[in-house]
């Protein structure tokens, strides 16, 4: 395989870990960051004028459930962190390592291990193997684990073999076969509902465990204000855990149900407003770590069907950076937390050399124009699905160029 | 009965604006003057069915189509009487025998029966947003007969003209809603309907069948059944499925009568001439008592069934005006 040439790229403005981005760029050779900050191009090397654009880290998106690059690539996402809830599921060696490599050279997979034997929630799947396979989390998929036991047990192997638990909180009992959260909505739309404190009683438990074990414990979607008062409290205690959200809880709450709405049929389902609030007031003060894209394309065969029967999730790849975008706008975060949120914090949780701009890092560079206005539109997604919730949304915040171990991909 | 004049001209908007929606998939988004058209509109099939030759030739060589996803004696022949009165071609589809057993998309089963040119299909399905989920792929008015949890239209407008034929009007008139709260699509239609018209509503059932956030919908919501009785106009019983009694929703039957079913007694705390109703079919001597059921004067089951068809009639005549050429609908 021939080398590719190196890239030097001029004139744009560096995301850094902390404060204002800096004016600037930075050269890379053999797929590495080489140079940064006043860079001049070598001899041979590709220059490419950034013309003022954002120079940012690749996303790092932990937690979805297609591997499908058109969409990451549009969303200037260069690795995912691929959720078990394959067919089969991820909770086998062999399938671990094929997944890792599924998306390279220009995609990168970091395969989350099914924490137990076909997501079953009873019996532990082959953690070690998988992690010798290239497993960089386990995940407890699309569900929760009921059995108090199992958790234990698992959070107490997870933590021998340093890895993180990333779990969904959700009491199992409590959700039951709800659709979404008790309340008015759901009321007058006669749907199948769970209080939203089913969140609440799901993260406690985890917590406990977690505290009990030592094992480091990532809560993938943390939607509600109680849950998010609990990972706050548990933070400060030293435990190690994190949390996680999409865009979809703190940009939407459950009034997008109307009409029966199957796009907005989310797993947790969409909370109250009072909720979604709370989700931003913990994005702000730093007790959520990570913002994920959930990406999880679906088609008519899955959601053109009544609400209750429509399965859930989002494409959400394509618009993770742009509403991520809204929160720096709306001066909730800066920029350089945003892309701690999107890049530096899931990839330190997958613990991958990524998700910052540093010398001798992997060359995983997104170009961006923060500020160029578009219009989500089902119709037209590079995702393999449409299903948004922000069909025909405005929104700003655009991947004009993106590069993989310093290698054009688009 | 031919002609296409309203029996009530100069009450509401001329022509299509008294009732400008192309289907009826919810009482949630009806203006109250909407409602009090169809309440009217039924006033006169109401009559005509009183009569011994029950017929009208309004939708004379129309097609209607009820497609029931969902099995139902009571809703099914109430709307096929109604097709037939009008003088419309009615036919029935049975889910249960239908190639939705194979494996059928409920979207391909309405594109089908949307290619089977109907001018107007009457859905029941399971699934709440069923209906509307149907709506949106066929070219002709459709009548939502009852989607999930969700709503029954027609079951609202015909409770509602029930109550003003025993009370003269709505407004302000005292109803109280017992039973099954949270699975019923028949509550929800009547909270909308009544309170648009202006009736006081109340609500009761134990916690586990009352839905969260009911008070928002404009209703007081009760635990105990005595205190939702007390001084009510009309007490409205909803029917409590089998299953639901066995210990997951209630601890049993009799302990749910004892709790919450309507007997003499219970009925004494009502306003002396309260007018009792139930959707039917009823569980007799569990929500409500046979007494109370049977009490002449004073039951209003068997009548709500005699609006039921008129009530139909109204709403298949109106949302088929476009469709024969009435002029002012067109």
């Amino acid at each position: 395989m021939s080398k590719p040439a190196p890239l030097t790229i001029t004139n744009g403005l560096l995301v850094r870990p902390e404060g204002e981005p800096q004016p600037g760029g930075l050269r890379c050779a053999d797929g590495l960051i080489v140079a940064l900050g006043e860079v001049a191009p070598g001899p041979g090397d590709i220059v490419l004028d950034a013309r003022g654009a954002l120079i940012a880290p690749g996303l790092v998106d932990l937690g979805v459930f297609a591997i499908d690059k058109p969409a990451f690539h549009f969303g200037g996402i260069t690795r995912a962190a691929l959720m078990p809830d394959q067919a089969p599921p991820l909770d086998h060696p062999a399938r671990v390592r094929f997944a890792a490599l599924s998306g390279k050279p220009d995609f990168w997979v970091h395969p989350l291990a099914a924490a137990t034997r076909g997501l079953d929630g009873t019996e532990l799947a082959e953690l070690g193997l998988m992690r010798e396979a290239g497993a960089r989390a386990v995940s407890t998929g699309r569900r929760w684990i009921a059995d108090s036991g199992t958790m234990l047990r698992l959070l107490r192997y997870c933590a021998m073999l340093d890895l993180v638990v990333v779990s969904h909180a959700e009491d199992a009992g409590l959700a039951g076969s709800a659709v979404a959260t008790a309340g008015e909505m759901a009321t007058r739309l006669g749907l199948p509902s769970a209080p939203a404190e089913a969140e609440a009683l799901a993260v406690a438990r985890d917590i406990a465990l977690a505290e009990i074990s030592g094992a480091r414990l990532h809560l993938r979607q943390v939607t509600t204000g109680a849950a998010l008062t609990l990972v706050r409290a548990a933070k400060q205690r030293g435990v190690e855990v994190t949390a996680g959200v999409t865009p979809a809880h703190f940009m939407l709450s459950d009034l997008a149900l109307a009409g029966f709405r199957t796009f907005a049929r989310l797993s947790p389902p969409l909370r109250r407003e009072s909720d979604r609030r709370a989700v931003l007031d913990a994005l702000a003060d730093g007790t959520i770590d990570v913002i994920a894209s959930g990406h999880d394309p679906r088609g008519a065969e899955d959601k053109r069907l009544p609400y209750a029967d429509a399965e859930p999730g989002m494409a959400g790849a394509e618009t993770l950076l742009p509403l991520t975008l809204t929160l720096v706008r709306d001066g909730i975060i800066d920029l350089a937390r945003a892309f701690a949120l999107l890049a530096a914090n899931p990839a330190r949780l997958l613990g991958v050399e990524a998700g910052q701009l540093a010398v001798g890092a992997e060359a995983d560079i997104a170009l961006i124009d923060p500020e160029r206005p578009w219009i989500v539109d089902s119709d037209r997604m590079a995702a393999s699905a449409g299903n948004t919730p922000f069909d025909k949304q405005p929104v700003q915040g655009r991947v004009t160029a993106l590069f993989k171990g310093g290698v054009a991909i688009a | 009965m031919t002609g296409s004049a309203s029996p009530h001209t100069g009450r509401y908007p001329a022509g299509a604006a008294a009732f400008p929606h192309r289907d009826l998939l919810a009482i949630a988004g009806l203006a109250s003057h909407e409602i009090a058209f169809l309440l009217d509109e039924a006033e006169q099939w109401v009559e005509l069915n009183r009569q011994s030759a029950k017929h009208a030739e309004r939708l004379a060589g129309l097609t209607i189509i009820n497609a029931f996803f969902e099995n139902s004696t009571r809703t099914l022949l109430s709307f096929e009487i109604a097709g037939k009165r009008l003088g419309a071609d009615v036919v029935n589809m049975h889910a249960a025998q239908s190639s939705v057993k194979k494996g059928e998309t409920l979207i391909d089963t309405a594109l089908t029966l949307n290619a089977m040119r109907a001018d107007a299909i009457v859905i029941r399905h399971a699934s709440s947003g069923a209906v509307q989920l149907i709506a949106g792929k066929v070219d002709c008015p459709v009548l939502n007969a009852g989607d999930g949890q969700h709503e029954h239209p027609t079951q609202g407008l015909l409770d509602a003209l029930t109550i003003r034929h025993a009370k003269g009007a709505l407004n302000g008139v005292k109803v109280t809603i017992c039973g099954d709260i949270l699975h019923s699509r028949v509550a929800r239609s009547n909270i909308h309907c009544l309170a648009a018209l202006g009736a006081v509503v109340r609500v009761c059932a134990p916690p586990a069948l009352m839905p969260d956030g009911i008070e928002e919908m404009g209703v007081t919501a009760f635990y105990d059944f005595d205190a939702a009785l007390a001084g009510a106009d009309v007490v409205m019983m909803l029917r409590l499925q089998q299953e639901r009694m066995q210990g997951n929703f209630i601890p049993s039957a009799r302990e749910y009568r004892h709790f919450y079913g309507l007997t003499l007694e219970r009925l004494a705390k009502a306003a002396p001439d309260a007018l009792v109703m139930h959707p039917g079919p009823m569980n007799r001597g569990v929500e409500i008592d046979s007494q109370v059921a049977d009490l002449a004067g004073r039951s209003a089951i068997t009548r709500q069934v005699e609006m039921g068809v008129a009530i139909r009639m109204a709403c298949l005549d109106v949302l088929t005006r476009r469709a024969r050429g009435i002029a002012g609908w067109t």
